[in-house]
């Protein structure tokens, strides 16, 4: 090697310039390992998911995803009760930490002074650090206790006796259930949405808000008309980035919602959610159709995480082809 | 999350299998129950003093446990159920209780002290079963006459995740309540036909505490440390025994281990006058004939030690030794089914 090197020179006459190109090949080589990587681990794990849980789609066929019954006992086994869930728990968390997200970012952003806006920020990145059985703990032995003592009375008083909409507030006030399940994941998953959220919008250029606000606009109008629309790109990045952690979300779950086997139409009712069910019984499920069962409810959140995904990019391609971008 | 969970189950059995092999002849590698931990931990403490060999125990679970020693990672598993003579047959292994614990129903109604309410199994599996579903139901006020029972809802705390609680709990209902039997069953986890579920005994504890007119079941310890108040169970001779050490120990005394092979028998509804009619036992489980006999040789002193000398600190901490005549059928069975 050395020896080529020294005859480099007058070959070429640019040796820098050859090292330059074997130091780049190295770094081509070093970060499409890393591609690579994420990639391989991805098709692994989605494998030996599908190669775990083939004898309960095999033993239950499609009735694994439409059918409700969970009985350890009696070996039969159908995961709509957390699928249903899972998808319930994770609405209630977009419905109501993706309006929050939204408000703190522009807070920040927009409207905050500048001494505070740092503080702020900090605040709700150190937010996102925090492990999520603590969040569960405190959902259950201080939120919950607060939501069955004042919240879930008041809803079941006031909106309880209205049609339609009263169905989702009927029972009893335990103070856990997939509302509860719900307000936290909300709470968990809002630093993630409004850290990105906060960063992208620092990011549009002032001179387009300084205009807007030249022409008279409400700092409303330049938040819709300029902001997330420059933004939005990030902005459902960031969304669908939170929604993935609620739906993929196990301990603070696991202590909040109830963990039963059971759908029910008001929000009041516990349940149970995919994340959940593999944390309670994975450790004790002996039975080889059970511990399969279990895998395979895992695959079917790792399609119903991929599909959300895919969702989010099919309506960003959407959008930017109605925009003739 | 879920990729979580499996990765760090493979990491944990992965583990076990390195522990296992970089493990020095002495020490002594075991992984299963989560009931029998805090009082494994004790006495791996105390007998690493005495003997100098350490215990390295991994509470993943029964099942777990049960796959661990199928695999030969670990010398001995731990399960709070039994294995069938004839799996444990067919997989070369044998199996020994080491210590015994009661389950108790634990209440949260205002107005009714701990050790008031009196139940019989068939009720308290109705209650379950959501058949009794009021406090002042006919059912349970004919078993307490002169108490005010409250007219509400009774709302039922089960496990929510599979235990050898809930195994001992449902095997007991099974055993007293035909309905049950034939619509729920027994194991470690069940099909629940009502009621929320707390992960772990904490979990069952924190949510009775929490939750108004409400009843669950708990391992004693737990009742004791949380200050819950439980309620009497009546047992297989109708009476309703005090749940404590000594009733816990005397359904240990009266279970037929004589006749149960490999000590397959499960000790809900004991016989006995005084005994608790939900009290349970956790087995270790090892092969008849070791690969590494050095290794099955320390873990067998490590248990007979334990069982001899051991069961003081098992009362510390709420467990109930076991009686010295199953110490010696134990002993007997070593001899004369495990070799090496």
């Amino acid at each position: 090697m050395s020896e080529a090197l020294a005859t480099m020179p007058a070959a070429t006459s640019t040796p820098p310039r050859r090292t330059g190109i074997l130091g780049d090949r190295i770094f081509f080589w070093i970060v499409t390992a890393c591609g690579l990587i994420v990639l391989a681990a991805l098709l692994a794990a989605a494998a030996s998911m599908l190669w775990g849980g083939l004898s309960a789609f095999r033993t239950f066929g499609f009735g694994f995803i439409t059918g409700t019954e969970w009985d350890p006992v009696a070996g039969h086994f159908a995961g709509l009760v957390p699928i249903y869930g899972t998808l319930v728990t994770s609405a209630l968390a977009m419905i109501i930490g993706v309006p929050v997200s939204l408000g703190i970012a522009v807070f920040i952003t927009e409207v905050a002074p500048r001494a505070i806006r740092g503080p702020v920020g900090g605040a709700i990145e150190l937010l996102a650090g925090i492990p999520s059985i603590i969040y569960g703990m405190w959902g259950l032995f201080t939120f919950a206790p607060f939501m069955s003592d004042y919240v879930q009375p008041i809803l079941i008083d006031w909106l309880g006796p209205i049609p339609l909409i009263g169905a989702l507030f009927s029972g009893a006030p335990l103070g856990i259930g997939m509302l509860t399940s719900g307000i936290v994941l909300a709470v968990m998953i809002i630093p993630f949405i409004s850290s990105v959220m906060r960063d992208v919008f620092l990011v549009v250029p002032p001179q387009l808000k300084e205009s807007a606000y030249a022409l008279g606009s409400t700092k409303w109008e330049v938040v819709r008309d300029i902001v997330i629309p420059h933004t939005r790109t990030a902005v459902v990045g960031g969304i669908f980035l939170g929604l993935g952690r609620a739906l993929g979300e196990t301990m603070a779950v696991t202590f909040v919602l109830g963990n039963t086997h059971n759908i029910a139409i008001s929000l009041m009712e516990p349940g149970t959610s995919i994340a959940a069910t593999l944390a309670n019984e994975f450790a004790e499920a002996s039975d080889d159709l059970y511990r399969s069962s279990l895998t395979a409810l895992g695959l079917i959140l790792f399609v119903v995480t991929f599909i959300v995904l895919a969702a989010a990019k099919v309506m960003l391609v959407r959008m930017a082809r109605q925009r003739g971008e | 999350m879920f990729t979580k969970k499996l990765l760090s189950t493979c990491l944990g059995a992965g583990l076990a299998a390195v522990f296992a092999m970089s493990a020095s002849a002495a020490d002594i590698t075991g992984a299963g129950s989560t009931f029998v931990y805090p009082v494994l931990s004790k006495w791996s403490a105390d007998y690493n003093k005495i003997n100098g060999d350490k215990l390295n125990y991994q509470s993943i679970g029964s099942g777990g446990g049960i796959a661990q020693i199928k695999a030969a990672t670990v010398d001995f598993g731990a399960s709070d159920a039994p294995m069938k003579p004839e799996d444990l047959q067919a997989a070369g292994l044998g199996q020994f209780p080491v210590v015994v614990g009661g389950i108790v129903p634990v209440i949260n109604v205002k107005g009714i002290a701990s050790g008031q309410l009196k139940l019989s199994g068939k009720v308290l599996a109705d209650i379950f079963l959501g058949n009794v579903n009021k406090w002042n139901d006919k059912a349970i006020a004919d078993l307490n006459p002169g108490l005010k029972l409250p007219d509400s809802q009774i709302a039922v705390v089960h496990r929510s995740d599979g235990s050898g609680t809930s195994f001992n709990w449902t095997n007991f209902f099974s055993k007293v309540n035909p309905d049950w039997k034939s619509k729920v069953g027994e194991g470690t986890a069940v099909n629940w036909p009502v009621g929320i579920g707390g992960k772990g005994n904490e979990g069952v504890a924190a949510y009775v505490t929490r939750v108004k007119d409400s009843i669950g079941y708990v391992e004693y310890a737990y009742a004791l440390q949380n200050k819950l108040p439980f309620a009497l169970v009546q047992n297989a001779a109708g009476q309703y025994p005090k749940p404590n050490a000594e009733s816990f120990g005397a359904a240990a005394a009266s279970a037929e281990w004589g006749t149960a092979k490999d000590f397959f028998l499960i000790m809900t509804n004991a016989p006995g006058e005084k005994a608790w009619p939900i009290t349970a036992t956790t087995w270790a489980i090892m092969y008849k004939q070791p690969k590494d006999a050095a290794r099955s040789k320390a873990a067998f002193d490590f248990f007979k030690w334990a069982l001899e000398k051991g069961q003081k600190e098992a009362s510390s901490l709420d467990y109930v030794p076991l009686p010295e005549t199953l110490v010696k059928q134990i002993e007997g069975y070593w001899t004369s089914e495990f070799k090496g």
